[in-house]
């Protein structure tokens, strides 16, 4: 029955077993509200020296934290530095569908 | 599924518009496409804040086997990049929607957004100029005084057409979050925009003042865990709008009730199976679009493998289901990972309500027939497309052996996603977006 039971797995179940190999700290919570929390604060965050300086005064003696991977989060704890400044937009065109 | 979709429509390429290379910049990436109410324009917008509005061409009574193409007719900057110095956060130009009002005169008018602010545009023809002034040269220069020794009318001559944009009203600053709909109610004087938390209601005619109707903003922010996704109006009863959330649901409000519709009077959404439940099945529930019939009778809802078409009289369950590309369920790992996962594609209705479109990875758009329930997928590509050439039907094979002709899901490009088509409201024109570029269709007419 043991079989049985591994055959009809479904692919979904297959795939999240998959995920979870891969990546152990997974959050227990379904794949939902982390996602929120992110597309809520989408948009590209700019270095801010006011953040900045709290987050400095904040840490004392530690280590500043950089962006890091997920430059998404959050200013305060995580926020962009010098070096993580975007590139600059180009200058405004007409739209090559019109071309 | 065989060939066909709808009474055998024979779809032919028609036209394509954009640019044929393939490093694309990425304020060409097209995100809305929009007939107006009788289809003789056609406008999108994209990353860049542009809009672009095509115009058919009269039909040519000597080439009656080809409706009119669709040329330019106006382009314009919508929106520019702003910066919202509070937060450190750019407010992106994209456009997330366009809707045009039901023409009234003259002009044309669109309602175009972005995450934050929305703009009425006026769209307008000149064609005429006044000429014959007495005190100005035609050039605009002044003459002198004392070589006017006659006294004149002007008057109106033809001159070549110039159509001019310019924006009527300017609605912002009533959006914490980012805008994902706007529609435009049937009394043609209101309209709605949504965004993860809120709803709006606001008169076309004011820009200072805008009604909240919808709020599931939680007290405390922790406690969140569902957002708008997409918000519209009923297509006939000015007091009814459904918006759909992030978890698969869709609730129906009807503005009569209260001045805060945050109670629904109808909630449509489908039992799930508990013992299929994953990590994956709240997020390929999220709703990303919906789209009442152009009767009114039904609303169609697309999430990430399906969509669903409901019957407003039925909460339960939707009346018909159509599998977009049950393929990737098996996939749902990598398209996790890649992000995939979290695309929105949009779906559309032809204007019998008959058929249904929607956009796949690949290029790939799928329609499905209702009355036949025959499903067709078809490939949006500059390869193989000569004009009234019937369009060959794509087939994905999911596993095991594949057929002469049939693509493996490993091959599908996930970085070619039409995620914007539209139907033109009474011909069987469509119009299909790929990442840059915008493909125009036809049916093949005898």
């Amino acid at each position: 029955q043991d079989m049985q039971e591994k055959e009809t797995i479904s692919p979904e179940r297959a795939e999240e077993a998959k995920l979870k190999a891969k990546y152990p700290n997974l959050g227990q919570k379904p794949g939902g509200s982390d996602f929120l929390m992110k597309r809520l604060q989408k948009g590209q965050k700019y270095f801010d020296s006011g953040d900045y300086n709290m987050a400095k005064a904040k840490m004392k003696n530690k280590q500043l934290p950089s962006a890091g991977p997920d430059k998404n989060l959050v200013t305060g704890d995580h926020i962009p530095t010098p070096q993580d400044l975007p590139q600059r937009k180009s200058s405004l065109v007409t739209s090559k569908l019109a071309g | 599924s065989g060939a066909g979709g709808g009474n055998d429509i024979q779809w032919c390429f028609s036209q394509v518009k954009g640019a044929v290379d393939d490093d694309v910049a990425e304020a060409d990436i097209i995100s809305t496409v929009e007939f107006n109410h009788s289809g003789e324009l056609l406008a999108t917008g994209d990353k860049g804040g542009r809009v672009v509005i095509f115009q058919q061409e009269q039909e040519n009574k000597t080439q009656s086997h080809s409706r009119g193409e669709y040329n330019v007719y106006s382009t314009f900057q919508s929106h520019e990049p702003e910066f919202d110095y509070l937060k450190s956060l750019e407010i992106e130009e994209k456009i997330n929607k366009i809707r045009w009002l039901p023409q009234k005169n003259a002009a044309q008018f669109l309602l175009s957004t972005n995450d934050k602010t929305i703009k009425l545009w006026k769209i307008s023809e000149r064609d005429k100029r006044p000429e014959g002034y007495n005190l100005k040269e035609e050039d605009g220069r002044y003459r002198d005084p004392t070589t006017v020794t006659t006294l004149r009318v002007p008057v109106f001559r033809p001159m070549d057409l110039m159509v001019e944009a310019s924006p009527r009203r300017i609605f912002a600053n009533a959006h914490t979050y980012h805008i994902n709909s706007i529609s435009i109610n049937s009394d043609y004087e209101t309209y709605l925009s949504a965004d993860d938390l809120r709803i709006n209601l606001w008169h076309l005619e004011i820009t200072d003042r805008s009604f909240n109707i919808v709020d599931i903003k939680p007290a405390n922010m922790e406690e969140l865990t569902e957002v708008i996704t997409a918000a519209e109006f009923h297509p006939n009863s000015c007091n009814t709008f459904v918006y759909s959330s992030s978890k698969g649901t869709i609730r129906l409000c009807d503005m009569r009730a209260s001045a805060l519709c945050d109670r629904h009077s109808k909630l449509f959404e489908e039992p799930e199976d508990p013992s299929n439940r994953s990590f994956f099945s709240e997020i390929i529930s999220s709703i990303s679009d919906v789209k009442f019939s152009h009767s009114g009778r039904y609303m169609m809802t697309r999430d990430y493998l399906s969509v669903k078409i409901w019957d407003l009289n039925m909460e339960n369950r939707p009346v018909e289901t159509y599998q977009v590309h049950e393929y990737l369920r098996s996939k749902l790992c990598s398209l996790y990972e890649n992000d995939c996962i979290f695309d929105k594609f949009e779906c559309c209705w032809n204007g019998s309500d008959s058929i249904v479109m929607t956009g796949s990875y690949n290029n790939f758009f799928r329609m499905f027939d209702r009355n036949t329930k025959r499903d067709i997928t078809l490939e949006a590509s500059r390869e193989n497309n000569k004009p009234r050439t019937v369009l060959k039907p794509r087939k994905v094979c999911a596993s095991g052996k594949r057929k002469k002709d049939e693509i493996s899901v490993d091959s599908l490009d996930f970085n070619k996603k039409i995620l914007h088509t539209a139907w033109h409201p009474k011909e069987n024109i469509i119009a299909v977006a790929t990442t840059n570029n915008l493909y125009i269709f036809q049916d093949k007419m005898n």
